[in-house]
C-alpha cells in the first residue's frame, strides 16, 4: 500500500468520511473538517504504523494530506 | 472476562485499595500497581477474587515515564481495553516550608504530578482511538485550601486540579470525562500518625464528627468511573465530610 493509501485510510477511521473525498490536496481544517486532535490522533497512528517519531516541528506546517504524504514518504525514502 | 477495565495506580493499600476493590465489585477487571510491596498487593488480589472480582497486579513506579507506559501497556495486552484510569499514588512528607530542601519538594511534585501526566498520556492515546474514557485522579482537600506543613504535598495537588481540568477541555468531545476528587481527612496510615490534640482538632472542623473512610472516596471514585457519569466532566468533588461549610 502507498502512503497515500496508509494516510487515506487512518483518516477514514478517524473522521468516517467517503474514500473518494479525500485526496491529496485536501486540507485538514477545511475540506476533512479535522480539528487539532484528528490530526494528532492521525500522526500518532502513522507513528505506530511506520514505527516513526514525527517531531512536533514538523507538523506545524502540516495542513494537507499531501504534505503529511510526502514528509512520510521522505523519512522511509520512498516516492510520495 | 469482564466487559470494562480499570487501573488504579497505587492501590496495594489503603485509599487506592479500597478503590480498586469497589471498582472489581463493580464488574471491572482491575489492574492493582503497586511500587514497593508485592505481597500487599497480591493480598488485595485475593481479597479482589475471594468476593468474585477479577484482577492482576502490576508492579510498576509510576513516576518514572517507562514504568507507567509499561502498566497502561500490560493492561491493555491483558484485557485488551481500558475504560478508567485512576491516578491515585502519591506521596506525603509534613515540614514546614521553611525547612522544605530542595531535594524534598522536587520528590513530592514529582512522585504527585509527573505520575499522573505519565498514566494519563500513555492511558490517553488508547482511549482516544476507543472513543471513550474516565480519568479520575485523587487530589485532596489541601491542594483547594492549602495547609500548613504541606506547601510541597499541596502545590503537586493543586496541581492535578489545572491538569485535569485541561483534559476536559481537550478530550471532552472523544467520550472522554477527566475529574478530580478531593478527599478530606480519611482514616489511613498519615491520619493514624496523628496526635490525639491534632486529631481532636482536625475533628472540630468536620461537620460530620468522624474521620472519613477510604471506602467514603471509593463509592465516590466508583460513580464518576460508572457509563452513567459521562456527562460530569472537568469537575473536583470534595468528599470532606463537610469542612468545607464550617
Amino acid at each position: 500500500m502507498s502512503v497515500f493509501e496508509d494516510v487515506r485510510k487512518i483518516i477514514i477511521e478517524i473522521k468516517d468520511l467517503p474514500e473518494e473525498s479525500i485526496t491529496l490536496e485536501s486540507r485538514f481544517e477545511e475540506d476533512l473538517e479535522a480539528d487539532s486532535l484528528d490530526v494528532v490522533e492521525m500522526l500518532m497512528s502513522l507513528e505506530e504504523l511506520y514505527d516513526i517519531q514525527i517531531p512536533e516541528e514538523a507538523t506545524e506546517g502540516m495542513k494537507t494530506v499531501r504534505e503529511v504524504v510526502e514528509y512520510i514518504s521522505a523519512l522511509l525514502g520512498q516516492d510520495a | 472476562m469482564n466487559e470494562q477495565t480499570a487501573i488504579v495506580t497505587g492501590s496495594s493499600r489503603g485509599i487506592g485499595k479500597a478503590i480498586a476493590l469497589q471498582l472489581a465489585r463493580d464488574g471491572f477487571n482491575v489492574v492493582i500497581n503497586y511500587r514497593q510491596n508485592r505481597e500487599q498487593a497480591d493480598h488485595v488480589l485475593e481479597e479482589m477474587q475471594a468476593a468474585g472480582g477479577q484482577g492482576i497486579v502490576v508492579g510498576a513506579d509510576v513516576s518514572n515515564s517507562e514504568d507507567a507506559q509499561h502498566l497502561i501497556d500490560t493492561a491493555v495486552q491483558t484485557y485488551g481495553r481500558v475504560d478508567v484510569l485512576v491516578n491515585n499514588a502519591g506521596i506525603n512528607k509534613d515540614q514546614l516550608m521553611l525547612r522544605i530542601s530542595d531535594e524534598e519538594w522536587h520528590q513530592l511534585i514529582h512522585t504527585n504530578l509527573d505520575s499522573a501526566f505519565y498514566c494519563s498520556r500513555a492511558v490517553l492515546r488508547h482511549m482516544m482511538k476507543k472513543r471513550y474514557g474516565r480519568i479520575i485522579t485523587i487530589s485532596s482537600v489541601v491542594g483547594i485550601n492549602g495547609n500548613a506543613g504541606q506547601a510541597h504535598y499541596a502545590a503537586a495537588k493543586s496541581g492535578l486540579l489545572g491538569f485535569t481540568f485541561s483534559l476536559a477541555q481537550e478530550y471532552g468531545n472523544r467520550g472522554i470525562t477527566a475529574n478530580v476528587v478531593a478527599p478530606g481527612f480519611i482514616q489511613s496510615d498519615m491520619t493514624a500518625a496523628l496526635s490525639p490534640e491534632q486529631s481532636a482538632k482536625i475533628l472540630k472542623s468536620i461537620a460530620a464528627d468522624r474521620l472519613g473512610t477510604p471506602e467514603d472516596v471509593a463509592a465516590t471514585v466508583a460513580f464518576l468511573a460508572s457509563p452513567q457519569a459521562g456527562y460530569i466532566n472537568g469537575q473536583v468533588i470534595r468528599i470532606d465530610g463537610g469542612m468545607s461549610s464550617i
